[in-house]
């Protein structure tokens, strides 16, 4: 539903801006272990600057432990060990001098289910913006939450109601106000993992669609079960397959494009078309 | 053959299915007549002296002025100062176990600890702050002293219930604080205490009725009293609700033990209406969800 017109869009607009392809987060070597069990071994991959980059796989891949490597999130999980190196914008975010915190900040996150507070919609999007001492006064808040739900396609739906509670509205407007949150403080990545695994098609259809738009500000990364997702949204597509002993390697990375027509390893072959996975 | 099989089978099933509910009602049955026949009697002999008389007079010789003024400001104070103490360390015991203690061992032995002091008979707390507060550190038998002792008798079940209301706060709440760069205490003050507080309340509520109803540790602390003044400070003598109650059962008089009944009856009221609370409480907080 109108993803053509949106690609055609996304065409011209590539070709006056000329392709450029800056590395935006490298991630070198990175292997993670769960207590003593490996859980991703050894992971190079680069993600590209104002590109949406899907991380496809069957469950238990590492496909999401990846992407919480990305934004420090598994410095939450206690007995999790990450050896290896993630750089952003050339600073390695593991680095003694880093502050994981301050590295949330900068990369955002959405989660497979939509975590809203429990507080009103304004307060959902302000709460960031809050914590980060972004805003200086009422003034400027009120913009950036109103900018951040503009932004998250909400604005229209929500902006007579900001004071009613964020448990108040449907599924899918939930995970786009946690995406408007996330929004909110201005990140420069976006990761998110499974966004629309719990959502139906019509929000589904949102989502992506929103996603495409957003793409000129920032970049995206999306972990995805869903195969025709990846091929709908994503410019590239780096696919993780369990390996003999059940670590997450990464076996293909590529424009998405060729990973689903023309897939150099034939495990990516076999769970495209379904046959593993 | 199998058919019959099949046949006997359903019929023990069926048999089952009708006695057991029978054999469980007569349990429910039992404390219900149990119950019920303690408030019957109550109601009988103490319904005629309810009075305001009952609250506004102090105790006295004459069974027909008797009041248990003092008692009720008593059991005010008491309650009140030792939720004031019980609370606040309550519910910090259990934001550091549940957001701050990464270690699941410490937590578990913590907690068995904490059930065990549950288990404690109420006498022997009564009897360690007598010894200890009253004596050693000097207090004397005052309210601060059985505020004190219930304090940390309810202590647990705050605790208890505290930790349970954080454990209820979902994981996903607390990873979207963290997602958006907000430190852990940002996240337990913005997001994890204002979603518990209600259950937070609800435990309290339960532990300060049980508090009320307490009679064991303020009676070795306070002693059996003849109070005939209002208490104006937490270092004043002082007697509450159970204990009046108490010194009115033991009197010879049947006059006596009517005014006890009616003043169990103010006690029942009074606990009704704190679950009351409690259940208004939870309402909300199942609304606001």
């Amino acid at each position: 539903m109108g993803y053509g017109v949106l690609e055609q869009e996304f065409k011209v607009e590539e070709k006056v801006r000329g392709i450029r392809d800056e590395v935006h987060i490298k991630v070198k070597n990175l292997s993670v272990y769960y207590r003593k069990r490996l859980a991703i071994s050894d992971i190079n991959i680069e993600f590209l600057k104002n590109k949406i980059t899907a991380i496809i796989g069957p469950s238990g891949c590492g496909k999401s432990t990846l992407l919480r490597s990305i934004n420090r999130m598994n410095d939450l999980i206690p007995d999790a060990t990450v050896i290896g190196k993630v750089y952003l914008d050339g600073i390695d975010i593991y680095d003694k001098s880093v502050d994981p915190v301050a590295v949330r900040a900068v990369i955002g996150m959405v989660f497979q289910r939509p975590n809203p507070f429990p507080m009103s919609i304004y307060d959902n999007v302000a709460f960031g913006v809050r914590i980060n001492r972004l805003a200086k006064d009422r003034e400027e808040l009120d913009k950036k939450v109103e900018d951040a739900l503009r932004k998250a396609a909400l604005w229209d739906e929500v902006k007579d109601r900001l004071d009613t509670h964020a448990y108040e509205l449907s599924g899918g407007q939930q995970q786009r106000l946690c995406i408007a949150r996330a929004l909110a403080i201005n990140p420069k990545v976006l990761l998110l993992d499974e966004p629309t695994v719990s959502l139906d098609p019509v929000s589904t259809a949102k989502i992506e669609e929103l996603l495409y738009k957003l793409k000129s500000e920032l970049t995206i990364i999306i972990v995805t079960h869903n195969m025709l997702q990846a091929a709908r949204v994503s410019d590239f597509t780096a696919v993780m397959m369990p390996n003999e002993k059940l670590v997450g390697t990464l076996i293909e990375y590529g424009p998405t494009k060729e990973v689903f027509t023309n897939p150099k390893d034939k495990r990516t072959e076999a769970y495209i078309s379904g046959r593993v996975g | 053959m199998g058919h019959q099989v099949l046949a006997i089978r359903n019929r023990r099933k069926v048999i089952l299915d009708i006695y057991m509910p029978i054999i469980y009602s007569i349990g429910l049955f039992i404390a219900i007549l149990f119950i019920g026949s303690l408030l019957l009697y109550i109601t009988v002999t103490g319904a005629h002296r309810l009075s305001w008389e009952l609250l506004t007079n102090f105790p006295s010789s004459n069974p027909k002025q008797a009041g248990m003024l003092p008692a009720i400001y008593g059991t005010i104070w008491t309650v009140g100062i030792s939720t004031l103490i019980s609370l606040p360390i309550g519910i910090a015991t259990a934001i550091y176990l549940n957001e701050y203690s990464g270690m699941e061992k410490l937590r578990s032995f913590l907690q068995i600890n904490l059930n065990s002091l549950a288990g404690v008979p109420s006498v022997i707390f009564g009897v360690v702050g007598l010894g200890f507060l009253s004596y050693t550190l000097g207090l004397g038998r005052s309210i601060l002293v059985g505020s004190i002792v219930l304090a940390f008798l309810t202590l647990p079940l705050v605790t208890v219930s505290s930790l349970e209301a954080l454990k209820a706060v979902p994981d996903d709440l607390r990873l979207g604080g963290y997602a958006l760069g907000a430190t852990r205490w940002e996240i337990i003050k913005s997001i994890v205490l204002p979603r518990a507080l209600p259950m937070m309340l609800t435990g309290s509520i339960l532990a300060t009725s049980r508090a009320i109803g307490e009679a064991a540790p303020i009676l070795i602390i306070s002693g059996l009293v003849f109070i005939r003044e209002i208490p104006t400070s937490p270092l004043d003598r002082f007697t509450v609700m159970p204990l009046q109650l108490y010194n009115w059962i033991s009197r010879p008089q049947v006059e006596f033990r009517e005014l006890a009944s009616a003043g169990i009856i103010l006690l029942l009221l009074l606990l009704i209406l704190l679950n009351a609370a409690t259940i208004y409480l939870r309402y909300r907080l199942s609304k606001r969800r």
